[in-house]
């Protein structure tokens, strides 16, 4: 068995970032398990062999039960490996290799962006029904928002959108500033999954349930199911993906963050 | 904060989609034990200890949706995209047509 896996590991070198996406890998471990190494960080190990990054570099967390849920993931493969099912796994990967070398300030840069373009901001203005639907379900959201963080931001039915106030901008910045790197890594995960600033805030806020969240985000697609009918293949796969994508994502920022909540208050002693 | 449901629920939700995902031999997974020690864990409420155990029911709830989600779309991708490239004659079943047949075979084949 250790020969098979040395052959697979050369057929598809870790090093390589892509092919290990691509191809589908057999199930080459038993067991799953996970231990503490250095500096208090969790790993995972299959069968004996610790679990790596697609970047080459030891996989370890700080957090014990992403620990777990990871080794969940791994452990629930059946035959074949599917790597788009593991969004944990994938996550701490993005984390500990940094594959885009970027910063704290970069990333919060990025994710500022889509507050331009949030979903929640952009309003139909025809038909009269999703009209309706946006005011009943987005305001609501786009109100608690602006009173919890004291910003203001607005709906807008012009193509250019709602203009985001400088101040806004900089309380929403000095707030994402407060995330370690981790919980950034997937917070703007869920941001770009969900095309928009305000909903993963409410999510992290736990003021949403990820399937409230995803149903707001794809409010206009529900519509038209409601109107047209479902198609299984296209929609609810869409719906599904996007659920376990930002479902992951969440649970990747609370547990990072409770990890480094914890970290610090050891430290203090 | 969310409307999530119960605690029992939730709960219940989790360990179906495990043991949907490990089999018979679930309770020994290390999801399972770490669920219910954290349910047990919180079971007791005191007032200070409320919003701790609401930021708990919430994870739970989106870890829930994680396995639950993840389920479906392995089950929908394997039913609908997994099976590559079908043949001309299924397809065209799909919109409710057959191929022609020519009994003489076509032109070109032969």
């Amino acid at each position: 068995m250790l020969r098979q896996a040395t052959r697979l590991c050369t057929r598809f070198p870790l090093r390589s970032y892509t092919r290990s996406y691509l191809s589908e890998r057999k199930k080459f471990y038993q067991d799953v398990s996970i231990s503490q190494g250095e500096g208090g960080l969790f790993e995972v190990s299959l069968d004996r062999r610790k679990l790596k990054t697609p970047g080459g570099k030891l996989f370890a967390v700080a957090s014990e039960p992403l620990a777990i849920a990871v080794a969940t993931e791994w452990d629930s493969q059946k035959d074949t490996l599917k790597f788009y099912t593991m969004h944990l796994t994938t996550l701490c990967n993005t984390a500990i290799d940094n594959p885009t070398q970027r910063n704290k300030e970069q990333i919060i840069t990025a994710t500022l962006k889509y507050l331009e373009t949030d979903t929640v901001c952009y309003r139909v203005e025809e038909p009269q029904g999703l009209v309706e639907l946006q005011k009943n379900e987005w305001d609501p959201v786009i109100q608690w928002i602006e009173k919890r963080y004291d910003v203001e931001i607005g709906s807008s039915s012009s193509i250019a959108g709602p203009t985001i106030p400088q101040k806004t901008r900089d309380t929403f910045s000095q707030h994402l500033a407060s995330y370690g790197f981790w919980a950034l890594t997937g917070l703007e995960f869920v941001i770009t999954q969900l095309k928009s600033v305000v909903l993963p805030f409410a999510l992290i806020d736990r003021h949403l349930t990820v399937e409230k969240a995803v149903l707001l985000s794809r409010l206009e697609e529900e519509y038209q199911i409601q109107r047209w009918g479902s198609v299984e293949w296209a929609h609810d796969y869409d719906c599904q993906e996007l659920r376990s994508r930002t479902a992951a994502g969440t649970l990747f920022v609370h547990l990072c963050s409770e990890a480094s909540t914890i970290k610090q208050k050891l430290l203090q002693g | 904060m969310a409307s999530v449901g119960s605690p029992l629920r939730v709960c219940r939700g989790i360990l179906k989609e495990l043991r949907a995902q490990c089999g018979h031999k679930y309770q020994q997974s290390m999801a399972y034990r770490y669920m219910m020690e954290q349910f047990r864990k919180n079971q007791v409420t005191s007032e200070k200890l409320c919003r701790a155990q609401q930021e708990l029911l919430h994870q739970a709830a989106t870890y829930l949706c994680l396995l639950r989600s993840t389920r479906m779309h392995l089950a929908l991708h394997e039913e609908y995209h997994g099976k590559g490239e079908s043949k001309p004659e299924d397809v065209a079943k799909l919109v409710g047509l057959r191929l022609p047949q020519q009994p003489g075979g076509k032109g070109w084949e032969n």
